[in-house]
């Protein structure tokens, strides 16, 4: 066999740190300029641009549900027409849960994963590439269809038939429909990425009982990623084939049925709530370990949790289909698996409070925001609880109680987290500190708006208010609760309004932040704030699952890869023993044209079927241009 | 933080193939995303068929020709698609050659049949809700046919230019044979849901 | 209701504001379904406050606990951990115990619910987008007749309604009297409850079906069975006969103009299907599902502009003079 020329003596062994990291920043940086900008495949840039770009719709859907608030602070306002209002709460939920949720936890996993399990870069970088290019025109497709007035308007689950083509007029239920498939592709592909990376690319004795747990929860979101988005594609194909072309799957009238939508959309919709919320678990665990000073209390009991969350997800779905008139027996079944996934999550919840309880708390803000996410997201978790129960349902689902509900998890269960994740791992990304006592104001301000906005919407949902109606009558005496929950939320959009000055402002002057300034355990702190383009010099080699604690002032590394091509360590499933020194692929513009191709084809495909066809060549193109090989030293064998 | 060498990993292969290639387990992946699809694709018949009051609606059972030809194309290719997975890992150059050229035909042989299957389906994709989903299965399955042929022919090409005695090429023919089963297999409950279950 | 629960309900009812004795509310029941959901709600309602209190008093042991000694974080320390682990084991076998408990009140709750009746009062309510048409069955066809928007029941008698849905999904939900279910295009659904109390209940269409989904209400009024009776005969009448030349006209451009097309007025030759029946909609509080009440001036402001009352309603702008808009109200508001 022959193996491409290597230039003599390749090898990381005998070189000093200066010149092996010169040698590694001249291999893995990406070029400058435009093209390198677009061709970059390093996870650390990519899951920038994602965390940023994500935060960038946290903050446009936070504006629409702040017009949502002051249209319904008084009744029989006038602030948003009827149509209008309802584009705008459609456009609030698809674009907080598939433009902001989902891509968030999964731009921070393409961030950390890597460092945290210690290797150099993602599993297929180019594919990782390809997944922001494609999320990024996915989310400008919903926001300028909503600024053309062409938004979605059939709320986030778009049900059938009213999204169908009897009633759904125009292309509204297509640019919803069109925006799943972009956010799914690129879901899918960073699931997949994310599964290989742990599986394989994990640091020399990182064996299954050693990975940090927030690289645990991502590898369960993965998978619940891959098995559950398919249904959505699904689901969205064949709405868009009932719209475009005539099929009738969802067409009562010649064989279909309407609520076979529902079933497919909550088969994808129950996980999708999960793959939000298993990340910000992984970040709490994270959080709740560093900053009580000692190892997660039950790291096997909260490893089981995960699973057994992942796997209870797919018995559930039918928990938002309570009232469609289905057999009893059917449904008792799912209050039945709906209840019992209190358990594990009362599991880490308790294990949690265990750490707290035997650690030594520092009283930082990312831990002030875990102790808002325990208050928070036990009350939602609660009244999840509450809303499995079959009769309890009847009355309060689609009203403002379930509003509350899940306004809890997600805001409570995954943006708290979320938020004290940022504080925890901005030094890390940016190379500055966040401002300590900003982060006390902005924790506090969340923490008290959130919980005086979304609060009184259970009482709301109880005195009769359904969700998802424009306004309401003075007789109905919702008016002063609904002024004061609208209230409430500018204390809320202050308190992120202040997030985001805080993290605008130490990006430029913040203080310079040291390789691992909260003293925590985890890999990722054993690199430089922020890391090189090559993560670290050496690969690290790890003997227990905290290891900057076990050895604190010396790292034990691998030594023997090359210098003159991109290379990094595969290890075993299990033990995470050494395989192979497998080449790591260079930055490429394919990936992006191949974004361009397939955004052509898929928008186009919302007017003409035929776009499927003509528009597939050119994404054959762009994908045979992508993984020809350039006989660069990657390429040898 | 100061470094300590712990370990030695440079007699360690540049390559890894099969469980130790990330490709071989990205294509794991692949198949349990698109196997997915598929199970909801069937799970969506059956639910059909279930709210249906007689199956196959408004419409004779499909001809079972250009099905069954098709089918029994499939199974034969996985004769040489288990040889050249073996060559492969027997790193056997020329045969392995010969092989992807034979797994290119006999990618592109099945389209033929499929081709004249769905006019035998009876029915069309705007009639009714089973047109619909017969259409779908089967449409499915062609793109997965379509993608993975085009994918074996790049290959094979690959296999005869300058690139083609890279070891690499070897694990992307394992995995490409790996795929090729995946096709195969999935067609097999599609086969009978579309052809045999109305004949029920 | 026992006082514990009623002490509660006034408690949640003092934030400001709430005012739980609405007519559209889960906390204010007035039949045996609505109460024993709300006895429900407030089972789970407690226990999950109980456990609320409890993780938080343990969240704020934990954080305020004085410790004694600084330690390494690794340091071993087998007798802590295993304590720690018998406390989130008895924890977790706590929290199985509870949700075993509240699983086992939500079956038993819903069995509660199921009870045929032979002598229930049957009716049908079909949703459109965006009002409700009612049809009182009765085995005797000439005893069927048409409403809209509006239904009578009998105190102390059940009322079984099967639900269907023309266009889009909805979804009947009168909190006072029982749980929402569900309108679905090609599938029958029925709901049932009884009412014990007189009075006027609100219901609200829940389930999300297009621009006008938040107008699409209907009233629910409960009144003892002789009243009910009366009502019922009443409805089964024509419409009653215009005495002035002002009604006598309104019926003539009512007739002629598209109304006729789209609704029906028993006794004319209005027979149209598209709208409400409007054979006594002047009987009835509300029109338009729940917008307007029905006074002859709300009737002329409808019939002149739905347009910009209820946007994107179907009933069109129909062009008329102001003299014919003028009778065509009179007539409507005839129509007792
Ligand atoms: C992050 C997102 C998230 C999370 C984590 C959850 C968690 C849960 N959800 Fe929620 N849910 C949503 C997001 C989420 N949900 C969304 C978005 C919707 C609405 C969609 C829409 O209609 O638009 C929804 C709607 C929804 C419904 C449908 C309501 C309706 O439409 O009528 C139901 C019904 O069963 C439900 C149940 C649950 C349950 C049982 C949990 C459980 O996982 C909660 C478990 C947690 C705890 C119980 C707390 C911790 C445990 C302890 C402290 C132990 C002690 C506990 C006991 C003894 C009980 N959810
Ligand atoms: C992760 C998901 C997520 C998040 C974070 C939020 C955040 C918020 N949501 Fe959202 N919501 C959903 C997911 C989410 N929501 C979903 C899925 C639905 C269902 C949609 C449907 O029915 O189809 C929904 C529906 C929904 C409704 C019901 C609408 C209806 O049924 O008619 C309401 C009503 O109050 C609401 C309010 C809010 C508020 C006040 C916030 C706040 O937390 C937002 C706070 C953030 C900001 C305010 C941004 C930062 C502010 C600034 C930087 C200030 C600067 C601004 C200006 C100068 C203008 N949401
Ligand atoms: C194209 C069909 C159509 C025509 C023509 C039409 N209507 Fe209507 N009408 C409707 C529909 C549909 C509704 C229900 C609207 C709603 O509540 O959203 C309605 C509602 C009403 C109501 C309120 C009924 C109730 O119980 O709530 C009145 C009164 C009424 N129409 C009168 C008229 C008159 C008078 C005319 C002629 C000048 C007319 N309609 C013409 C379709 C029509
Ligand atoms: Cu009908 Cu909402
Ligand atoms: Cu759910």
């Amino acid at each position: 066999m022959s193996t491409l020329d290597i230039s003599s003596d390749p090898r990381d062994t005998g070189l000093d740190e200066r010149a092996l990291a010169r040698r590694l920043a001249d291999l893995w940086q990406t070029p400058r300029g435009i093209i390198g900008t677009l061709s970059s495949v390093d996870h650390k840039i990519i899951g920038r641009r994602y965390i940023v770009t994500a935060f960038f719709f946290l903050l446009l859907g936070g504006v629409l549900a702040l017009a949502i608030r002051i249209q319904l602070a008084k009744p029989e306002n006038r602030f948003l027409a009827p149509d209008l209002y309802n584009q705008v709460f459609t456009v609030h939920g698809a674009n907080m849960m598939f433009l902001f949720a989902v891509p968030v936890m999964e731009a921070f996993a393409v961030y950390l994963v890597p460092l945290m399990i210690g290797t150099r870069n993602i599993a297929f970088p180019r594919l990782n590439a390809f997944s922001y290019w494609i999320y990024l025109p996915g989310g400008i497709t919903l926001w300028v269809a909503f600024a053309l007035d062409m938004g979605p308007d059939v709320g986030w689950f778009a049900y059938v038939p009213l999204s169908g083509p009897q009633y759904g007029a125009g292309k509204r239920a297509d640019i919803w429909a069109q925006m799943i498939t972009f956010t799914e592709v690129s879901a899918l592909a960073v699931a997949v990425e994310l599964v290989v990376t742990i599986f394989k690319q994990r640091a020399p004795g990182m064996s299954l009982d050693k990975i940090p747990l927030f690289v645990w929860s991502m590898l369960v979101t993965s998978f619940l990623i891959i098995m559950a988005m398919p249904a959505i594609m699904v689901a969205s194909t064949t709405l868009i084939l009932d719209r475009l072309v005539g099929t009738h799957f969802y067409n009562p009238a010649e064989g279909g049925d309407v609520l076979l939508w529902q079933h497919l959309f909550w088969f994808f919709g129950h996980p999708e709530v999960y793959i939000i919320f298993l990340p910000a678990v992984g970040m709490v665990s994270t959080i709740v370990s560093t900053f009580a000073r000692r190892p997660i209390f039950g790291y096997l009991p909260l490893v089981l949790a995960l699973f057994a969350t992942g796997i209870l997800a797919f018995g559930l779905w039918v928990h938002h289909m309570f009232v469609v008139g289905l057999p009893r027996v059917g449904e008792s079944f799912f209050t039945a698996s709906s209840m019992a996934i209190a358990v594990p999550n009362g599991i880490q919840i308790f294990c949690w409070l265990a750490t707290l309880w035997d650690g030594r708390p520092v009283f930082k803000t990312p831990l002030l925001f875990v102790i808002a996410f325990i208050i928070t997201f036990v009350i939602g978790g609660l009244t999840g609880v509450m809303v499995a129960s079959v009769p309890l349902d009847t009355q309060v689902h689609d009203t403002y109680f379930v509003v509350a509900h899940f306004h809890y998890v997600l805001v409570g269960g995954a943006v708290f987290p979320l938020l004290g994740a940022v504080y925890y791992w901005y030094p890390k990304i940016i190379g500055r500190m966040m401002s300590e006592r900003l982060g006390r104001w902005v924790a506090g301000l969340v923490f008290v708006g959130f919980n005086l906005t979304f609060f009184p919407m259970h009482i709301l949902g109880l005195i009769g208010m359904p969700r998802r109606v424009y306004t309401y009558g003075p007789e109905m005496n919702w008016g002063s609760i609904n002024l004061f929950v609208s209230l409430s939320a500018a204390i809320l959009a202050a308190g992120f309004l202040l997030f985001f000055v805080d993290a605008i402002r130490s990006a430029f002057s913040g203080e310079p932040a040291p390789e691992n300034p909260w003293n925590a355990p985890t890999l990722e702190w054993a690199t430089s704030s922020p890391p090189p383009s090559y993560n670290f010099e050496r690969i690290p080699v790890v003997s227990s699952s905290d290891p900057l604690w076990e050895t604190p002032e010396t790292l034990p590394v691998a030594t023997g890869l090359r210098t003159d091509r991109r290379e990094l360590l595969l290890t075993s499933l299990s033990e995470a023993n050494p395989q192979a020194r497998e080449s790591s692929p260079r930055d490429s513009i394919w990936p992006f044209l191949a974004a361009i191709a397939t955004t052509v084809m898929l928008i186009s495909s919302i007017f003409s079927a035929w776009a499927v066809v003509w528009g597939s060549v050119p994404i054959a193109v762009t994908l045979i241009a992508w993984f020809w090989p350039k006989g660069t030293p990657e390429d040898a064998a | 933080m100061r470094q300590r060498i712990a370990l030695d990993v440079s007699e360690l292969p540049m390559h890894g193939l099969e469980g130790a290639s990330p490709t071989w387990w990205g294509t794991f992946a692949f198949m349990l995303l698109e196997g997915t699809g598929f199970a909801l694709v069937i799970a969506m018949y059956l639910y059909l068929l279930d709210l249906a009051p007689q199956w196959p609606i408004g419409a004779e059972p499909p001809r079972l020709g250009p099905g069954t030809a098709l089918t029994v194309i499939l199974i034969a290719s996985l004769v040489p698609n288990l040889f050249i997975s073996r060559w492969a890992r027997e790193r056997n150059m020329r045969k392995v050659r010969f092989g992807i050229v034979i797994m290119s035909l006999l990618g592109i042989a099945p389209l033929i049949p499929r081709a004249f299957e769905f006019s035998a389906l009876n029915t069309s994709w705007d009639s009714n809700a089973y047109g619909s989903i017969l259409w779908t299965m089967l449409g499915l399955h062609t793109t997965h046919i379509v993608t993975d042929v085009a994918d074996t022919i790049v290959l094979a090409v690959l296999m005869f230019t300058r690139h083609g005695t890279n070891l690499r090429r070897l694990g992307d023919v394992q995995d490409n044979a790996l795929y090729w089963n995946f096709v195969v297999l999935t067609w097999l409950p599609l086969y009978i849901c579309i052809y045999w279950i109305p004949r029920l | 209701m026992r006082p514990r629960l009623k002490a509660l309900l006034g408690a949640a009812c003092a934030l400001p504001g709430a005012s739980c004795v609405g007519w559209q509310s889960t906390l204010s029941p007035q039949g045996p379904h609505a109460e024993s959901l709300l006895r429900l709600i407030f089972a789970f309602a407690i226990v999950c406050a109980l456990v609320w209190i409890l993780v938080v008093a343990m969240l704020a042991g934990a954080l305020m606990r004085r410790r004694r000694i600084s330690r390494e974080p690794l340091a071993s320390r087998p007798r802590e951990e295993r304590r720690l682990g018998m406390l989130v084991g008895a924890a977790t076998a706590a929290t199985v115990v509870v949700i075993t408990g509240l699983t086992v009140l939500s079956f038993v709750a819903t069995r509660g619910l199921e009870a045929s009746h032979d002598d229930a009062l049957k009716l049908r309510m079909r949703g459109y987008q965006w009002w409700w048409e009612v049809t009182y069955l009765d085995p005797r066809p000439d005893r069927i007749f048409l409403t809209a928007n509006e239904i009578h029941v009998p105190i102390g008698r059940p009322v079984e309604i099967e639900l269907s849905a023309a266009d889009v999904i909805h979804s009947f939900w009168v909190p006072s009297l029982a749980g929402k279910k569900d309108l679905i295009p090609g599938r029958d659904n029925a709901i049932t409850f009884t009412a014990t109390r007189p009075g006027v209940y609100r219901g609200q269409c829940a389930e999300f079906c297009g621009l006008q989904h938040a107008h699409m209400a209907f009233l629910v009024i409960a009144e003892p069975p002789e009243a009910f009776d009366g009502w019922r005969r009443a409805q089964l009448t024509d419409a009653s006969a215009q005495t002035t030349s002002e009604e006598e006209r309104g019926r003539g451009v009512f007739t002629q103009k598209a109304c006729a097309a789209c609704h029906t007025v028993r006794g004319t030759s209005a027979s149209g299907s598209l709208g409400p029946d409007l054979t006594h909609v002047a009987s009835r509080r509300y029109i338009a599902a729940g917008l307007l009440e029905s006074t002859r001036g709300s009737f002329a402001a409808w019939i002149a502009d739905p347009e910009t009352l209820k946007p994107g309603s179907n009933m069109p702008n129909v062009p008329l003079t102001s003299d014919d808009l003028r009778d065509v109200s009179a007539f409507m508001a005839s129509l007792k």
